[in-house]
């Protein structure tokens, strides 16, 4: 099981004292985030990817190298990598050239990405997002797999006789997530890859998503990976702790209530009722995560986000040093314990490598 | 027969309103209407201003809460829709407008086609073209079929005719129209099969295998 935090990137004014960081200080204070979730134990690192204000990441590949360099052990990953507006061939290059830099410690989360104008930006229309989803990875699945791409498609200008520089790691593409909220599309897509999926099930009852991650264990199953308890689930979540509740509560309620996607709205009571969201103390959050378990199934990997709303770093390091100390420790002895032998780790370079070098050369995969 | 159920919203905000008293008219003389040849109706009552917080909060954070997401719902499967509210600055209220805005993109969906009865209640006679300027586009958009007769209620239709040489006002005529488009409601509905024998409309169910996707 895997556990780690992944960041929006986004520059929010500090409710509780009007400053606003820059955004070097918050490009800064990611990385700071980044090398904390090693040390605390934890196992991943994601950066979003956005291409506007108030948003910083625009570009991963580039935080990430500097995060590798700086780092021994973390796996490094995005939340997500545009699909649908970066070109799937620049995907293939710049991901590969991470994983040999970072010695393979690399995987990626494809989303389609929400903001309507940035498909504009880009040369694309939102209407399209789920056809340019499909066949931007379909051409990058192929650009890791051979080494000569003679390919053809809708969206993007031909390739003859094309071949994606570095080649990955080992012969080791890295490996894919699939995240979505709502689209049974993307959830067949990583089926029938046997990719993972990642349910960012934050803002969302849990009936809801109960159904899309059912929909990928049994296409999973049927594109014949495994079985569906043996689909790669990874989930979203977002804690604020402290050692008493009602502490983290009031420490909380401003950011919560200023917050760009929840405030105005519902009350933090509300809010952590009917979503993910726990504000408590380190064991209210044990407790809520491992309902995870019991909704969606033995997973692979749990991220959480920490750092949004305009929460200071030095909150937002204590916050992962209590993750470290006090929930990931219980979370991963309880989890392993219920976990059947048969249900697999997330795959990692080694692990992904291993199963090569075992199926030798003599098995074709189940799908190209 | 199989029974047909028909949603009542209400957007009206006082405690009885002019909008809750013209839509259990509408749904009484559709309920009769449909008796009468021989199909029980039911009515799923949506009051919006027991919603009105959860619809605001659901439009900022995109999560329904239980209780309206079962009203959503309701609307979403109900074999038709009667639909009032009142007339602020000349259109709709912000509220009636911002239930439908709240409907998922499946339960749009399930709107089109959906016979539908356009009501509004207001002070003044002369805001009557509401139902034609604003609340029949809007129903357009979710491709529901809208019954030629929307009923307009203004203050002094709750009483004696004020203009008994033309009859245009009063009880009377408001009974008349009530029951013209009562009975084209019921009549939409009566010819429809009912919705629970529909096939649901499930993104799981009529998925698209990935093969076919990658074609495009």
């Amino acid at each position: 099981m895997q556990f780690g935090i992944f960041s929006v990137g986004d520059v929010t004014t500090d409710p509780t004292t009007g400053r606003t960081p820059t955004e070097h200080e918050r490009i800064k204070a990611m990385v700071t985030i980044a090398l904390k979730a090693e040390e605390a134990g934890l196992d991943v690192f994601a950066t979003g990817e956005h291409h506007n204000p108030p948003f910083v990441p625009s570009s991963p590949t580039t935080m990430l190298g500097y995060i590798a360099a700086r780092t021994s052990r973390l796996i490094l990953s995005t939340a997500t990598t545009l699909i649908t507006t970066n070109d799937p061939v620049k995907i293939a290059e710049d991901f590969a050239m991470l994983q040999h830099l970072a010695d393979g410690r690399v995987d990626l989360m494809l989303g389609r990405g929400n903001t309507a104008p940035v498909y504009p930006w880009f040369g694309q229309d939102i209407r399209n997002g789920i056809h340019l989803a499909i066949e931007n990875y379909h051409l990058l699945h192929r650009l890791w797999r051979e080494d000569v791409v003679d390919w053809k498609g809708s969206f993007r200008t031909p390739l003859e006789g094309f071949t994606s520089v570095p080649r990955p790691l080992d012969g080791v593409p890295p490996f894919v997530w699939h995240g979505s909220i709502r689209s049974p599309e993307v959830a067949e897509q990583a089926a029938y890859y046997g990719d993972g999926f990642f349910a960012n099930h934050i803002f969302w009852p849990k009936e809801h998503f109960q159904r899309l991650i059912e929909f990928y264990r049994q296409r999973f199953e049927h594109y014949g990976h495994g079985s569906a308890d043996q689909a790669i689930v990874g989930l979203g979540g977002q804690v604020f702790m402290r050692k008493n509740s009602q502490d983290a509560i009031s420490e909380f309620r401003p950011y919560f209530d200023h917050a760009p996607v929840y405030g105005g709205g519902p009350s933090l009571e509300e809010f952590t009722e009917s979503t993910p969201l726990t504000v408590g103390s380190p064991q209210q959050v044990i407790d809520r995560t491992l309902t995870f378990r019991e909704h969606f199934g033995d997973y692979q990997r749990q991220l959480f986000l920490m750092d949004h709303a305009g929460l200071p770093l030095a909150t937002v390091l204590e916050q992962i040093d209590m993750l470290g100390e006090e929930v990931v420790p219980v979370l991963r002895r309880e989890l392993g314990a219920m976990r059947p032998a048969h249900v697999p780790d997330a795959p990692t370079h080694a692990s992904l490598l291993a199963a090569r070098t075992a199926t030798s050369d003599d098995e074709p995969a189940v799908a190209r | 027969m199989t029974a047909r159920t028909i949603a009542v919203v209400s957007a009206g905000l006082s405690t009885p309103s002019a909008s809750r008293l013209l839509a259990d008219r509408l749904y009484q003389a559709t309920e009769r209407k449909l008796e009468s040849v021989s199909v029980p109706a039911s009515p799923v009552v949506v009051e919006l201003r027991d919603h009105a917080r959860d619809i605001t909060n659901a439009l900022l954070t995109h999560v329904p809460s239980a209780s309206l997401a079962a009203a959503l719902s309701a609307v979403a499967d109900a074999d038709g829709l009667i639909a009032v509210t009142p007339v602020f600055n000349g259109s709709y209220s912000g509220l009636f407008k911002m239930f439908f805005d709240a409907l998922d993109p499946d339960s749009m969906a399930a709107l089109a086609g959906k016979p539908v009865l356009a009501a509004a209640a207001g002070n003044s006679p002369r805001h009557s073209l509401v139902i034609e300027h604003a609340i029949r586009p809007m129903f357009g958009y979710l491709h529901s079929v809208v019954v030629p007769t929307g009923v307009y209620a203004s203050a002094e239709d709750w009483g004696a005719s004020t203009d008994s040489d033309s009859g245009s006002g009063g009880a009377d005529a408001l009974d008349e129209r009530i029951a013209r488009a009562a009975g084209e409601l019921a009549d939409l509905i009566a010819a429809r099969p009912p919705a629970a024998s529909r096939p649901a409309d499930d993104p799981y169910q009529g998925f698209t295998p990935f093969e076919k996707l990658l074609k495009g």
